[in-house]
């Protein structure tokens, strides 16, 4: 019963996982006194994409064909991972909070070769800033994920998301934690989704050399790669209002209050993207540093008990 | 067939080391060891290179055999016998100072053997300069019987007698994942990255070893056990990817005849079996699940994660603090992998000894297969894996594991303690499902791709071709940047001149100073050979003044002797 369930909800969170980015769009578009495109223009982009024809470099191997599909699954496996609406439903028996680490990974690992595949300087450019990059935050994202499951004595997501109380440190965890997710869904400071500049460009860099469906595809799998970090705070960290049993009502107010965490996580992120400045590519060790020692501060906060 | 029968020597001693029960046979197995691998690594004796990293090897090794000898001779003075069950029943009699002495020339003495930092000198020197096949088993295996002689002296016979004994390899093995890693990214010679990754693989083992010691100590013997076997597993699985790794960088180098990997590039299309064969290894050593590498260090990951919850105050963020520097670690190994395998398999050749590449022959790619099926076996049967381990780590602790179980229906791994499930199988079938209905699907709905070929975007200028590439030097800028506290690069320019008006070209090379030889080896060479020019001047050529000597020393001898 439970798997059917798992299985629904990955599907309408993949179903509203690009809505996510445009409402974060239409935010950013309305602080900056413009009109903005429409919430839905993340789907349009996706349907022209799907329907254009793709050109494929001559030098590219099965790698640059293969990878998009990796990615996808990669970003898919790990949102079965996370519980969103229901506290006991996700697929805890694969695995548990730290695998989503690892299984990014796996995504991360094959775009970067394909960054490489195309013999592209801009491609090899992208490759080599977003491994540093991860690299960098990764051990902030284990932090965090250390912090909340000392508190819950457990780094099982159901038992996290089923704790009745958010102690204090899993504050601080969080707000590491979302600054894993800036970096992770390359977001300014630390890269910016909008500029096609070669200079600055970070993920945009790396699948350049992207056209068409394949582009769609990768497309998809960061909105997912979102949505997946978006729950890990709206569901795990921050519990409230999920539903602990399948019921109509409890889900109802379940889903609304998902709803609602993830649209201040979306005004949150766009009032930071608006009101701050691109890093130089160096100081993304700063950023990763403050975290990192944000991080730390939350062990230590939680081995004091609060 | 000199090289065939050192090949047969050295499996055999190793066999030897790891199976004999006594301690002066043990010593004569490790020498033997250790001298026929000193004669495999200056193989190829008509290389310069080859000749150098084996002095460099061959006095490291003894300096570290002195320390284990001295040890031995210790224990010897209170068992009276070279036997390990007398080392064993004796060792409840030696006082605990003498312990900590006899632990730290342990620890100095296969440490040096292991290569963890900063007695990994050697090693980035010798493994590269040995055949390939050798250089796989060097590191897969060799500097494996330097882990065993830990686990069987220093825990096993020894016992572990203070908690600092455990934190101080926690210390090191730290030290060793991030220099090996920091200073593998920086490396373009595709077999030295591979060295220099063994030294990290080591501070991964270490890891779970020296957690283990810890928690023992700290009387937690479930964590005790859980952690060993992360340790033990991720030797094993080190063993099985980085044979693989070696081999495939043999093979390249037998192809391109450089190891170079600013010179290589584009061998997926000429080898395609050694590029899979190199990813699936790339894969495993940089923790992708569902492969091997991801399962041990989950689960040293995971006995970290329980250390912090079952530990007070100070040893939380220590533990807690580990394990984000091993995911740091493992960040910083995907890039580096990304690197090797992008820069040699991907993209356009480099030069032209590539281009005529050829595929490895049937032998090789057999040996390929067979390492990559066993990368994935690891990782698909962990639960049933860590079932014999539980049984192996409960033996050198000496503990009963009967209510020990981290595994159900030796399909997925469980830690009670933590309510958390790992299931390599589930991950494989769900990942492989995925990606074939995403595959269907897209053809399905949005009908047969229209894929046209074309050149690699250039902004509008004619040709790229692979001077236009990245190279590896530029992927690792970044990280030659952020760690520059470290490595203190620094560059050399040179322009090569037609005329003083003209520049033909330029030639920017950039370097790393190794700061453990600078500011540790060297000093102290230069002050062995200072001393060694000092005690010179006694030696002055006159056999009246060396009779004297004679006459000087029977003298004292009487006098303090009589």
């Amino acid at each position: 019963m439970d798997i059917p369930i798992c299985i629904g909800q990955t599907l309408l969170l993949m179903l509203f996982a690009p809505l996510v980015s445009g409402i974060i769009k239409k935010i950013k578009n309305n602080l900056r006194m413009r009109i903005g495109a429409s919430v839905f223009q993340p789907y349009y982009n996706l349907a022209k994409l799907f329907a254009k024809e793709e050109v494929v470099s001559h030098n590219a191997s099965w790698i640059f064909r293969v990878t998009p599909f990796i990615v996808l699954a990669s970003s898919i496996s790990a949102l079965l991972l996370v519980p969103a609406f229901v506290s006991r439903i996700s697929l805890n028996s694969m695995g548990d909070l730290l695998l989503i680490v690892f299984v990014l990974a796996l995504g991360r690992f094959f775009l970067a070769l394909a960054g490489l595949d195309t013999g592209s300087a801009f491609g090899g450019m992208g490759s080599s800033r977003e491994m540093f990059i991860s690299s960098l935050i990764e051990p902030v994202a284990v932090m965090s994920i250390f912090v909340v499951s000392l508190n819950a004595h457990s780094t099982n997501p159901q038992i996290i998301s089923s704790m009745p109380v958010v102690a204090f440190s899993s504050i601080i965890a969080a707000t590491s934690l979302f600054f894993v997710i800036i970096a992770e869904t390359s977001r300014i400071p630390v890269d910016n989704q909008e500029t096609h500049l070669e200079l600055t460009m970070v993920h945009e860099a790396m699948v350049l050399e992207y056209s068409g469906r394949s582009l769609a595809l990768i497309e998809i799998a960061s909105y997912i790669k979102q949505i997946v970090f978006f729950s890990l705070i709206a569901s795990v960290i921050f519990p409230w209002g999920i539903s602990s049993g399948i019921s109509i009502d409890s889900l109802l107010i379940s889903i609304g209050a998902y709803c609602m965490k993830i649209t201040i996580l979306c005004v949150f992120i766009s009032v930071l993207e608006v009101s701050a400045a691109k890093m130089r590519l160096f100081r993304v060790v700063d950023f990763a540093s403050i975290a990192f020692v944000l991080s730390v501060l939350g062990v230590i906060i939680s081995s004091m008990g609060r | 067939m000199l090289g065939w029968l050192l090949f047969a020597g050295f499996v055999l001693s190793m066999a030897l080391v790891v199976t004999v029960g006594n301690a002066l046979i043990f010593l004569i197995a490790w020498e033997i060891m250790s001298m026929i691998s000193y004669f495999l690594v200056i193989f190829d004796h008509t290389h310069e290179k080859s000749v150098k990293a084996g002095i460099i090897y061959i006095v490291m090794t003894h300096i570290g055999t002195a320390f284990i000898i001295a040890s031995f001779l210790i224990l010897f003075k209170y068992a009276g016998s070279f036997d390990f069950a007398a080392f064993k029943s004796a060792s409840r009699t030696i006082p605990p100072n003498l312990k900590h002495i006899i632990f730290l020339l342990l620890l100095v003495g296969f440490g040096t053997k292991a290569g963890i930092v900063p007695l990994h000198i050697w090693l980035p020197y010798a493994h590269p300069q040995a055949p390939s096949h050798i250089s796989s088993i060097m590191s897969g295996v060799m500097i494996k019987t330097a882990i065993y002689g830990m686990l069987r002296f220093i825990v096993f016979i020894l016992g572990i007698e203070g908690i600092w004994w455990g934190n101080l390899i926690l210390i090191l093995a730290l030290l060793s994942c991030l220099v090996g890693v920091i200073y593998a990214l920086m490396e373009h010679d595709l077999k030295r990255l591979l060295a220099y990754h063994s030294v990290e693989n080591i501070g991964i083992i270490l890891l779970g070893i020296g957690a283990s010691m810890v928690f023992l100590k700290m009387n937690l013997p479930v964590l005790a056990v859980l952690s060993l076997c992360a340790g033990l597993y991720h030797l094993i699985n080190h063993a099985i990817f980085k044979g693989l790794l070696f081999l495939c960088a043999g093979a390249v180098y037998k192809a391109t005849g450089t190891r170079n990997i600013e010179k290589l590039g584009g061998l997926i299309k000429m080898m395609p079996w050694t590029a899979a064969a190199f990813l699936t290894g790339s894969l495993a050593i940089s923790a992708i699940p569902p492969l091997n590498g991801f399962v041990s260090e989950w689960l040293t990951l995971q006995a970290f994660f329980l250390g912090a919850l079952s530990s007070p105050g100070g040893y939380k963020v220590f533990f807690s603090i580990c394990a984000s520097l091993l995911a740091l670690t493992g960040g910083l190994t995907a890039a580096c992998f990304v690197k090797a395998f992008g820069i040699t398999f991907l993209a356009l050749p480099r030069s032209k000894g590539v281009t005529e590449a050829k595929e490895a022959t049937f032998s090789m790619k057999f040996a390929f297969v067979f390492m990559m099926l066993l990368t994935v076996l690891f990782g698909l049967a962990a639960a049933f894996i860590i079932k014999l381990l539980v049984k192996v780590s409960g033996f050198i602790f000496g503990l009963n594991t009967e209510g020990m179980n981290f595994s159900i229906n030796n399909f997925s791994l469980a830690i009670p303690q933590s309510g958390a499930y790992l299931s390599t199988p589930l991950i494989a079938i769900v990942f492989a499902a995925i990606a074939g209905i995403c595959f269907l699907c897209v053809h399905l709905f949005a009908g047969r791709s229209r894929i046209g070929s074309y050149n690699t975007w250039d902004c509008g200028y004619y040709n790229l071709d692979a001077r236009t590439e990245y190279t590896a030097t530029a992927f690792s800028k970044p990280f030659r940047i952020a760690f520059n506290f470290f490595l203190l690069p620094y560059s050399k320019t040179e322009k090569i001149r037609e005329s003083f008006y003209h520049v033909k070209s330029f030639k920017y090379e950039v370097f790393t100073t190794f700061i453990f030889r600078r500011y540790v080896y060297d000093p102290i060479i230069s002050l062995v050979l200072l001393a060694a020019k000092q005690t010179r001047k006694i030696q002055a050529g006159s056999i009246h003044m060396y009779l004297a000597y004679i006459l000087i020393t029977i003298l004292l001898l009487i006098f303090f002797y009589r």
